[in-house]
């Protein structure tokens, strides 16, 4: 029933957003027009409005605040058209292409997740903007990096993150720390399905033994039966590439009820301030993906200043691929000192840029960042990066987990 | 294992059920059928949530303010927003048809508000998330009060309709309006009370879910769809039968995830709403207002 009234209603609806959301196009080049579609309602709205919006919001104060981004020998402030993509990939790809063809806005930044960013490439692609997605986790991405040379993977492939993680556990056998035994459980969705493929794979050339590997779909309530058999096989290692509301929801089981393996890794939120204000001292040790240097005074910096613009901490993970991305796009223009897309895109190619990941190029082949953290722990109240180890700032894992305080 | 499963399945029965039995008042009593449903939860859940880490209000205490309010926003709702389309409708099929259209825009309105005043972040919190141990196996405090609260509030709302007056009128215009009406029923009040009555458990559903559920402005449209499955196993209108059907649901999907797969809950949920809507088309009680 509902379709049918979509079918009707949606039209309606999505012309009156549009509507609103417009705002009137300046006169020729006093301003710098970016144009965003993401998703402000729907079931991806936590994730975006977790990770992109606010790291958009804060880069365009902060641009304009400055007095806007040097073009050639002007300064040009930013001007936002902003639509929402209802978290609807074909609404994502509508949007974006009213950006480039009717709006015509002078770059975009990209939409909230993997699946959108997938969706939104071939446009991208056909009107030469640079899509710098920093929310978008795909083992396709030095496939399309090749296919559309205009993009930009600052948050890597799964494999890197699952590999991580792997390297991680390898060296914990080696020091007779763990067993061969290894639990997995995942979520049956993009993210979910990347990473579980990319584990399993990585685990079995490692000669893990996968002792439960299973997945459960998305909006699963109640995950006490997971934790129960998982609890019941008793191996030093529990993944779970989760959600947020089934990574909060695993923790919480797994606390109630006394499972506390030596390494307990969970998925998408762990690295959310969310995660530390619900869970407080029962974090630390929880393994994730992501993390950061707490001690680099750009760092720190950021949160601080990421703190004050939105009322929020950004999370460990993302949100600092989103800033970066911002940073590098910033910079790629000030150095191309024009808005031709084409010569942006050629800066952004080569160039390297000064962020809060620090210094990131995207020169090579499958244009994503080398050395992002890929794996993270809570320690002493923050979320810091554990791998690769060689990474400046890296910390060293606590081993084992702590036992789950008393509730 | 067993008992693990049993326990689970049975505290997240009690959840959906819980959840569903308002939605099936308002179905079966008032006739609307209620899209903005999960929306009234979620809102709830926000109320839960701010009351909790503002004023450090216990959910449970929580209770004695959000129920009652769900019952006082859900009777102006109906007053005025409702009650318009009830007096123009020819019959019960357009009544349906118009409430669903109005409810579908309300759904928007609601979120709307939310979205405005909390974001689309997640929410979460806990509160007596602590260990119980019971019949050799440990559950979470949280969700064994949900199961008691769904059993009171089924025990209550049934005791209401068969054993009080007011709740025997409520039955009658379930069966028929008009003929209630003959016989000096307030078909108008007692619609009205129906569906307050209905927001007051959706209300009260949210409050206890808020403590282990993580939740968002966005999150409603499950609620309403799990809650409509619940509603219509169970048969529209029957809280006996919207206690079963969400603990059966509640039941099989653990089952399933300790015994079989987790990945195939969903897949069984819906085996099992369609063999009972193949096998007993008007649900499992079958009869209205019971």
């Amino acid at each position: 029933m509902r379709h049918i009234l979509k079918r009707h209603l949606g039209p309606a609806l999505c012309a009156a957003t549009l509507g609103i959301a417009a705002i009137a196009p300046a006169a020729a080049q006093e301003s710098i027009r970016i144009g965003y579609a993401v998703s402000k309602t729907g079931p991806n709205a936590g994730g975006a409005t977790t990770t992109t919006i606010p790291n958009y919001e804060l880069w365009v104060k902060e641009v304009n605040e400055a007095g806007g981004i040097k073009v050639g020998n002007k300064q040009l402030k930013i001007e936002v058209v902003e639509y929402d993509d209802r978290s609807i990939s074909e609404e994502a790809v509508r949007s974006v292409e009213r950006l480039a063809t009717q709006d015509k806005v002078d770059f975009i930044l990209t939409p909230w997740g993997t699946a959108n960013n997938l969706a939104v490439g071939p446009i991208f692609d056909k009107y030469g903007y640079p899509q710098i997605a920093g929310t978008s986790v795909t083992d396709m991405a030095p496939k399309l990096a090749a296919r559309w040379p205009n993009s930009y993977w600052l948050l890597g492939t799964g494999g890197s993150y699952a590999e991580g993680l792997v390297e991680l556990l390898v060296k914990l056998r080696s020091e007779g720390k763990i067993g061969d035994d290894v639990a997995m459980a995942s979520i049956a969705d993009g993210f979910g399905i990347e990473l579980a493929k990319a584990g399993r794979a990585a685990l079995e050339a490692n000669k893990f033994k996968l002792v439960y590997d299973k997945t459960y779909p998305l909006g699963t309530q109640d995950l006490a039966p997971i934790v129960n058999e998982v609890k019941a096989l008793n191996p030093d290692v529990f993944v779970a590439f989760s959600y947020p509301p089934d990574t909060l929801g695993l923790t919480d089981q797994a606390r109630v009820l006394g499972f506390n393996p030596k390494v307990f890794y969970t998925g998408v939120a762990t690295a959310f301030p969310l995660y530390k204000a619900k869970f407080g001292a029962a974090a630390e040790g929880v393994v994730s993906l992501g993390g950061i240097d707490p001690s680099d005074p750009k760092v720190k910096d950021y949160i601080a200043r990421h703190t004050a613009a939105v009322g929020k901490e950004p999370d460990r993970w993302a949100s600092f691929m989103t800033y970066a991305g911002l940073q590098a796009l910033q910079q790629a223009i000030e150095k191309a000192g024009t808005l031709d897309k084409a010569k942006v895109n050629e800066v952004l190619r080569t160039g390297t840029f000064d962020t809060v990941l620090g210094q990131i190029s995207f020169d090579n082949e499958s244009r994503q960042v080398p050395n992002i953290f890929t794996v993270g722990q809570w320690q002493n109240g923050e979320f810091v990066g554990l791998v690769p180890h060689e990474h400046h700032g890296a910390s060293q894992l606590v081993f084992p987990k702590p036992a789950w305080p008393a509730q | 294992m067993f008992t693990n499963a049993f326990l689970s399945g049975l505290t997240m029965g009690g959840t959906y059920a819980l959840v569903a039995m308002g939605l099936t008042l308002q179905y079966g009593v008032s006739r609307i059928m209620n899209l903005a449903y999960g929306e009234f939860v979620i809102a709830a859940c926000f109320a839960a949530l701010i009351l909790f880490t503002s004023m450090g209000i216990s959910p449970l205490l929580a209770l004695l303010v959000v129920a009652p309010a769900g019952f006082a926003v859900s009777w102006l709702i109906y007053r005025i927003l409702l009650t318009p389309l009830v007096r123009r409708a020819p019959n019960r099929g357009a009544l349906e048809v118009d409430s669903i259209l109005a409810t579908f825009g309300m759904l928007f309105i609601v979120q709307g508000i939310m979205l405005a005043l909390f974001g689309g972040d997640y929410s979460s919190y806990s509160y007596f998330n602590t260990p119980v141990e019971l019949l050799g196996t440990t559950i979470a405090a949280n969700r064994l009060i949900v199961l008691a609260v769904a059993l009171a509030v089924a025990l209550a709302a049934w005791s209401f309709l068969m054993h009080t007056r007011s709740g025997t009128a409520m039955r009658a215009v379930a069966v028929d309006p008009v003929a209630a009406g003959l016989v000096a029923i307030d078909v108008r009040w007692a619609a009205a009370a129906a569906f307050a009555l209905g927001g007051a458990i959706a209300a009260t559903g949210g409050v206890l879910v808020s403590m282990f559920l993580t939740f968002n402005a966005n999150i409603g449209v499950v609620f309403t769809m799990k809650a409509l499955i619940v509603v219509i196993m169970g048969g529209v209108g029957n809280i006996a039968g919207a206690l079963a059907a969400g603990l059966i649901l509640g039941l099989a999907e653990s089952f399933v995830a300790t015994y079989v797969d987790p990945g195939l809950t969903i897949a069984v949920t819906y085996a099992i709403f369609l063999a009972v809507l193949l096998l007993r088309p008007n649900g499992l009680f079958g009869a209205r207002a019971r």
